[in-house]
C-alpha cells in the first residue's frame, strides 16, 4: 500500500470500528436505514473513491477503492457502498453527472431487459429488474438498457421488497414509462459489463469478509478453553485455522488482482477469476469459522453470522462461481491450449 | 493478531524482456517435447541442458560476479524459473544447487568454499543433493542421529540419510549431521557439511518410488571422512542454517506448477468449444492458477525487497501444493480417462504420470502438516 492507501485504510477502519455496531446491524436487518452512517460515509468521499474529481469523485483508482469495499465487507456494513461506487463509475464513464445519495444498479440478472423510449428531449424507462440490491434504500438507480446507460430516480419504480440471507434488501423494481434523469450511449459498458463490475465489488467484499472470519476465529480459539486449555492449542484447530488463512490470503490476492486489472482497462479475465476464487474461499471459510466457534457461533446473539450470511449470498450474486468459471473456461478453450501460459503471463 | 501481508507485484520491464529471451532459448533447446516427458519439469535431469542454462547466465543470477554470479534481481530470476517450469525444461541438474545450496554457501560458507564451488554451480557443472531426512527423522528433522565426530583434520561420519533425491548423480551433498549430543536439546549440536558423494565410506543405494523410478536414495556413511574445511558455518549452527535453507526451498513457482502440463493437455483434449461441465472445470482451475501465480509473485517481491516472508511462503506452498495435487483428481472426475504409463495418448500418459506423482507434492520440502503448523505459529496459535 502507498501512503495515501494506508491513510484511507486507517480512516475506513476507524469509522467502521466506531460506528458499525451490533445494534446498528441488527436494526438494519429490521429495515432501519442507517442514515447517519450513510451521511458520514458519503461526506468522507468513500463511496466515490474511483470517480474522477471532475465528476465529484475522489479521483482515486480501483485499487484505492478495493480498500473501501473490502473494509465494508470486513465489517458487514449494511449500506450500498459498493453498489453506489459501481453505479457512479458507470455514470462518470458515460459522461453523466453523479448525484448525491445512495445508488444501486440494475439489472443484475442476464435476460432481464429494460427498455428506454424517446419522450421528446428525454427518455422513459420500462421493464422489471429482480433482486436489485438496496432497491428501496437507493435514491437513484443506474440502469443499462439496450445500448444506453441511464439514471432514474428510485421513486419512479414500484418496489416489491425482498431480502438476501443477510436481510440486505434485494428488491424487484418495475418501471412503467418512468422519466429518466439522464441518459447517454453506453459504449463498451453493456449490461454484461454491469454484472462484471458487480462481481468485481462482491469479490472484494468477500475478501474483506474472510479477513474478519480469520481474525475473529483466531481470537475465539485463543480465548475459548476446553479440557483445561485454549482450544487453539489443539492441532486439529490449528490446521483448520491455517486452511482458513490460506483461503483468506488467496481471496485477497485474487480480488486485488481484479481491481488492478480494472485500473488497466480490460479486467474480464481477472474479475472472473476473482469471483470464482473468492466465492470458493467464502464457502470454505464460513464453514471453518463456524466449526471452530461451535454452538455459540450458530446463535443470533453472536456476531459471526453478520459476515457468514453475507458471504453465502454474495458468492451467488452477480454470477456464482460456476457462471464465471464457465466464462473463463470457454475463453481459455477458445484461445487454445498453447496460449494458456503466454496469456496468463501477459496479464 | 500477527498475520500475513500479501501485496501485488508488478514485474519490471527488464524481467518481461528477459522472459522473451528465455522463451526463445527454450524453443531451441526443449522445443515441443512430448507432454508426458515435459511434465517432469524439475524432476528431469540433463547436464548438457544445465550447462547451456549456465552459459546464458541463468544460474546463480543473484550472486556476486566475483563468484561467477550475475548480480541480477530476484524478479528476473523468478521469470527464468517460471518459464523453465512452464516449458517442462529438465532443470534438475542445477535446480537444487541454484535454489538452496549456492545461496547457503554464499550466506554461511567460507570465502574459500564460495570461490571453489559457486562459479562451478553457476556454470551448471555441479549438482547438489540435500542430506536432511533419516530413517527415523522426517518431519521431526531436529531428531537426526547421523554423527560427525571430530578426528584429526576433520570429522568421521556414521549414519544414514534417506529420500536423498539424485544423490547418485550429484557431485556434492549438503548434509546435516550431529556434531555434539546435547541431552534434551535436539536443536543444538547440529552442523552442516559439504560432502563429496564420491568419498570413501559413502555408499549410495537406490530407493525405487511407487512409479518404478529411481531418484530417491539411501546414503550410508561408514566412517566416512569429511575434512574440516568442508564444514559450512559454525559448529552447532546447523539448525538455524537449515531453517533458512528450507525457506529458500518453499517459496518458488515449483510449488504450484507441477500439474500445469495436465491443465494444458486437458484444454487440448476438450477442444475449442467445451461443454458446460468442461468449461466450468477448466475455468475453475485457471482461476486458481492465476491467483497462485500472483501469490507466488508477491512472495518473490518480498524477497526482492529484502523481507523475510516465511509465513507467506508457507501459505503459498500449502495452497499451491494442494492445488497441483488435486488436478489429476479433478481431471479424472471430468473425463474419466484411464491414466496410463508406457502406452496411450500424450494426454493419458500425462494423467498417468501425475496421478502417480501427485502424492509427493504435499510431502517434499516440508509436509502439509508441517506447513500448517508454521502457518498456525504465524497466526499466534502456538
Amino acid at each position: 500500500m502507498n501512503e495515501m492507501q494506508t491513510l484511507l485504510s486507517d480512516t475506513v477502519t476507524r469509522l467502521f470500528t466506531d460506528r458499525v455496531t451490533t445494534d446498528l446491524r441488527e436494526s438494519a436487518e429490521k429495515g432501519q436505514w442507517p442514515a447517519k452512517l450513510w451521511q458520514d460515509v458519503e461526506e468522507g468521499g468513500l463511496t466515490l473513491t474511483p470517480i474522477p474529481e471532475a465528476r465529484g469523485g475522489g479521483g482515486g483508482t480501483w485499487q484505492d477503492a478495493y480498500i473501501v469495499v473490502a473494509a465494508a465487507g470486513r465489517f458487514g456494513v449494511p449500506l450500498p457502498i459498493a453498489e453506489t461506487m459501481v453505479g457512479a463509475w458507470f455514470l462518470a464513464e458515460s459522461g453523466l453527472d453523479v448525484p448525491l445519495g445512495p445508488l444501486t444498479v440494475a439489472p443484475v440478472h442476464a435476460g432481464e431487459g429494460l427498455s428506454l423510449e424517446r419522450d421528446g428531449a428525454g427518455w422513459r424507462l420500462g421493464g422489471t429488474a429482480t433482486r436489485v440490491p438496496w432497491g428501496r434504500g437507493a435514491e437513484h438507480v443506474v440502469v443499462v438498457a439496450g445500448d444506453m446507460v441511464a439514471l432514474v430516480p428510485a421513486g419512479g419504480a414500484t418496489v416489491q421488497p425482498d431480502v438476501n440471507l443477510a436481510l440486505e434488501p434485494r428488491d424487484t423494481l418495475t418501471w412503467s414509462g418512468a422519466r429518466v434523469t439522464a441518459a447517454a450511449p453506453a459504449g463498451r459498458l453493456s449490461a454484461g459489463a454491469l454484472r462484471q463490475y458487480g462481481a468485481l465489488v462482491r469479490s472484494a467484499q468477500m475478501a474483506g469478509g474472510l479477513e474478519y472470519l480469520l481474525a475473529q476465529t483466531v481470537r475465539y480459539v485463543s480465548e475459548r478453553k476446553q479440557f483445561g486449555r485454549p482450544i487453539a492449542s489443539f492441532q486439529a484447530i490449528q490446521h483448520n485455522l491455517a486452511l482458513l488463512a490460506d483461503h483468506t490470503a488467496a481471496a485477497g490476492i485474487a480480488a486485488m488482482n481484479a481491481f488492478r486489472a480494472a485500473d488497466r482497462g480490460d479486467a474480464a479475465f481477472e474479475i472472473a477469476a476473482a469471483k470464482v476464487r473468492t466465492g470458493e474461499a467464502a464457502g470454505l471459510g464460513a464453514g471453518i469459522a463456524h466449526q471452530c466457534h461451535g454452538a455459540i457461533g450458530f446463535t443470533y446473539e453472536h456476531s459471526l453470522h453478520f459476515v457468514t450470511r453475507r458471504l453465502w449470498s454474495w458468492r451467488a450474486e452477480f454470477g456464482a462461481e460456476s457462471h464465471w468459471a464457465a466464462e473463463l473456461g470457454r475463453h481459455v478453450a477458445g484461445r487454445g491450449a498453447d496460449q494458456l501460459w503466454p496469456d496468463l503471463t501477459a496479464r | 493478531m500477527a498475520t500475513f501481508n500479501f501485496e501485488l507485484l508488478d514485474l519490471p520491464p527488464e524481467a518481461e524482456k528477459l522472459r522473451g529471451e528465455v522463451r526463445e532459448f527454450l524453443r531451441e533447446t526443449v522445443g515441443e517435447g512430448a507432454p508426458h516427458k515435459r511434465e517432469r519439469t524439475w524432476g528431469g535431469h540433463d547436464r548438457e541442458f544445465s550447462l547451456k542454462v549456465g552459459a546464458r547466465g541463468w544460474i546463480g543470477m543473484l550472486w556476486p560476479k566475483k563468484y561467477g554470479g550475475h548480480e541480477r534481481s530476484a524478479l528476473e530470476r523468478y521469470v527464468v524459473l517460471e518459464e523453465m517450469l512452464a516449458a517442462g525444461a529438465p532443470v534438475s541438474a542445477h535446480w537444487v544447487a541454484d535454489r538452496q545450496s549456492g545461496p547457503l554457501l554464499l550466506r554461511f560458507g567460507t570465502e574459500e568454499q564460495r570461490q571453489r564451488f559457486l562459479p562451478r554451480i553457476a556454470r551448471g557443472e555441479l549438482a547438489f543433493a540435500i542430506g536432511m531426512s533419516e530413517p527415523d527423522s522426517g518431519s521431526d528433522l531436529a531428531s537426526i542421529r547421523t554423527r560427525a565426530e571430530r578426528v584429526e583434520g576433520g570429522y568421521k561420519v556414521n549414519g544414514t540419510k534417506v529420500w536423498t533425491s539424485n544423490a547418485h548423480i550429484s557431485e556434492y551433498m549438503i548434509a546435516l549431521f550431529r556434531t555434539k549430543v546435547v541431552p534434551d536439546k535436539k536443536h543444538e549440536g547440529l552442523s552442516q557439511f559439504l560432502v563429496d558423494t564420491q568419498s570413501p565410506g559413502i555408499s549410495i543405494r537406490p530407493i525405487v518410488d511407487l512409479s518404478g523410478e529411481h531418484h530417491f536414495n539411501e546414503v550410508v556413511f561408514q566412517d566416512a571422512f569429511v575434512p574440516e574445511d568442508m564444514r559450512v558455518g559454525d559448529e552447532g549452527a546447523g539448525w538455524k542454517q537449515v531453517t533458512t535453507e528450507l525457506a529458500f526451498e518453499r517459496s518458488g513457482p515449483e510449488r504450484y506448477l507441477s500439474s500445469l502440463r495436465l491443465i494444458i493437455e486437458t484444454i487440448r483434449e476438450v477442444g475449442a468449444e467445451p461443454d458446460a461441465r468442461a468449461a466450468v472445470t477448466i475455468g475453475r482451475l485457471v482461476a486458481h492458477l492465476a491467483t497462485l501465480r500472483q501469490m507466488s509473485l508477491s512472495v518473490a517481491g518480498m524477497l526482492q525487497a529484502g523481507q523475510n516472508p516465511n509465513l507467506e511462503a508457507s501459505v503459498v506452498k500449502d495452497v499451491g501444493t494442494s492445488f497441483e495435487q488435486e488436478i489429476p483428481e479433478t481431471i479424472h472426475s471430468l473425463l474419466g480417462v484411464e491414466p496410463r504409463l508406457g502406452s496411450g495418448s500424450d494426454f493419458e500418459r500425462t494423467l498417468g504420470f501425475l496421478t502417480e506423482h501427485a502424492p509427493s507434492f504435499s510431502l517434499r520440502g516440508g509436509t502439509r502438516e508441517v506447513l500448517r503448523g508454521i502457518i498456525a505459529r504465524g497466526l499466534g496459535l502456538r
